[in-house]
């Protein structure tokens, strides 16, 4: 077994998780009439509209010590470039010869990095649409613009998390990595040898 | 039973199914003769006294308009605009401003709270304030900076056009309170050809420009001007073309339920293919490679 998280690092994730979770139940009731029976779980609709910007000011919060921390790890590099025109062969699982895997693969990277898009233009866009606080501060044309965006946002933000869900479901052994904090050595091998090289010296 | 409930709701906030509106209304409209008005507030004083709300005492700023602004238990105001279109000639223009009623309504388009706000066959549009949650799309959907948010309710307040003396053959308090007749009230038919014809009189005594202001962009409005100079509405602070913001069309439009099924489908994509191109199992792979 090849330690992967860190207590913290799993913790940290979970609660990310969680208020992402929250946030997003609560943002769809906002989002389209066929999502309004969210709000029963917020205390109905005055109190999710309420919770909504709190719940996802606090997601933010914990993204971002994430994000600092695995910032480095997810720097794209040339051999992610020819990882990702191998998509099809990944997707249909023919992953003989795949160019080498780091700590994180392509498309974990490049969701790491939507997220991180995501996260800052919700906040921002949220921040310019918060009632009863900040909204009167703007300019309406500018409240206009934020709720366009602020929807377009979270919806590539909820993409990529169902997209991440699933990842974890589909690679067997790897929600264990963000529960228990280990892998196999072969999971590690077979899915990202060359972080496995780096943590295991072979 | 069916007393008690309306059965004329053209359209309904946060709702993807129709309203009950077998009953079918005639539509009716409220028309506001600006050459007629002489900015005396009685309509205010009627609005306040029919609805039953009273605003903050404010403070003089050296205008007339007062209160300064629409509010939350302020739902119709005269503004008051000193206008030089020619030098030394001054025309002092008055306008009550309120909500449009618009045939087209953004406010309820943005609304996301099953029946904050209604529309009926008459073309009254109304904030059921009891369902407002609070959030102010409203607000973002108004083309006309109408809605007002309570400070201390949270609630979205605006003018009823009031829907509750006109449901039982009234007209609204500020045409029945008007003392110069320069607000009437009746079928919209009636109203756009009421004010074509006051149009046309004002022509003939030398305002070239004046119109009735029934802006087609919002599909016409419930509550419409006849304008001293309506090819400069600007004027008066009124927009030119108002439309509901393009911002606010894609926002509300297709592309929520576009959104909405392509998640659906993602998590329905996700579950196939598990079914059918099936996990990544690594150590199975690497037992039978050891075995092999």
């Amino acid at each position: 077994m090849i330690q992967r998280y860190t207590s913290r690092e799993r913790a940290s994730h979970w609660l990310v998780a969680l208020f992402f979770f929250l946030a997003a139940l609560s943002g769809l009731v906002l989002f389209h009439p066929s999502f309004f029976f969210f709000s029963q779980l917020f205390g109905g609709g005055p109190w999710t509209r309420i919770l909504h910007p709190f719940l996802g000011v606090v997601m933010f919060l914990f993204f971002c010590g994430m994000a600092l921390r695995y910032w480095d790890d997810n720097a794209i590099t040339d051999n992610d470039r020819r990882w990702l025109q191998r998509l099809s062969d990944v997707i249909a699982n023919r992953e003989r010869n795949m160019p080498e895997v780091g700590k994180y693969n392509a498309g974990q990277k490049m969701l790491f990095w939507t997220l991180v898009v995501c996260m800052l233009l919700l906040l921002l866009t949220g921040v310019v649409m918060w009632r009863p606080y900040f909204a009167g501060g703007f300019p309406i044309w500018l409240n206009r613009v934020a709720v366009v965006v602020h929807a377009l946002a979270a919806f590539v933000l909820i993409m990529g998390i169902i997209v991440h869900i699933y990842a974890a479901i589909w690679t067997k052994g790897s929600i264990r990595a963000m529960t228990r904090g280990t892998v196999s050595d072969a999971w590690a091998k077979h899915h990202h040898p060359g972080w496995y090289r780096q943590v295991s010296g072979k | 039973m069916a007393s008690l409930q309306s059965l004329d709701i053209k359209a309904r906030s946060g709702q993807t199914t129709p309203a009950p509106g077998v009953r079918d209304t005639a539509q009716v409209a409220k028309l506001i003769d600006e050459s007629k008005c002489i900015g005396c507030k009685a309509c205010q004083v009627a609005c306040m006294n029919w609805n039953d709300l009273r605003d903050a005492v404010g403070e003089n700023v050296g205008v007339y308009d007062n209160p300064q602004d629409l509010s939350p238990s302020t739902w119709t105001l005269m503004r008051f605009f000193e206008v030089e279109q020619e030098p030394n000639r001054l025309e002092w223009l008055i306008r009550k401003d309120g909500c449009m009623h618009c045939e087209d309504p953004g406010c309820l388009k943005a609304c996301p709270s099953p029946g904050a706000i209604v529309k009926y066959s008459n073309g009254i549009v109304d904030f059921v304030s009891e369902n407002c949650i609070g959030c102010g799309y409203c607000v973002t959907g108004c083309p006309f900076d109408v809605p007002r948010i309570s400070k201390t309710d949270n609630k979205a307040y605006k003018c009823t056009l009031c829907s509750d003396r006109v449901s039982v053959g009234l007209e609204p308090a500020c045409v029945k309170t008007c003392p110069t007749g320069a607000i009437s009230f009746g079928t919209k038919e009636d109203m756009v050809v009421y004010g074509e014809k006051r149009s046309a009189e004002l022509k003939e005594r030398g305002f070239q420009n004046a119109g009735l202001y029934n802006p087609a962009g919002v599909g016409g409005t419930h509550v419409m001007y006849v304008l001293k100079h309506a090819d400069k509405p600007e004027l008066e602070n009124l927009p030119k073309d108002p439309q509901v913001s393009p911002m606010v069309s894609l926002w509300k439009g297709v592309t929520k339920p576009f959104a909405s099924a392509l998640m659906g489908l993602a998590v329905l994509g996700g579950f196939i293919h598990y079914v059918t191109v099936g996990p990544k199992e690594v150590e199975e792979d690497e037992k039978k490679r050891e075995e092999a």
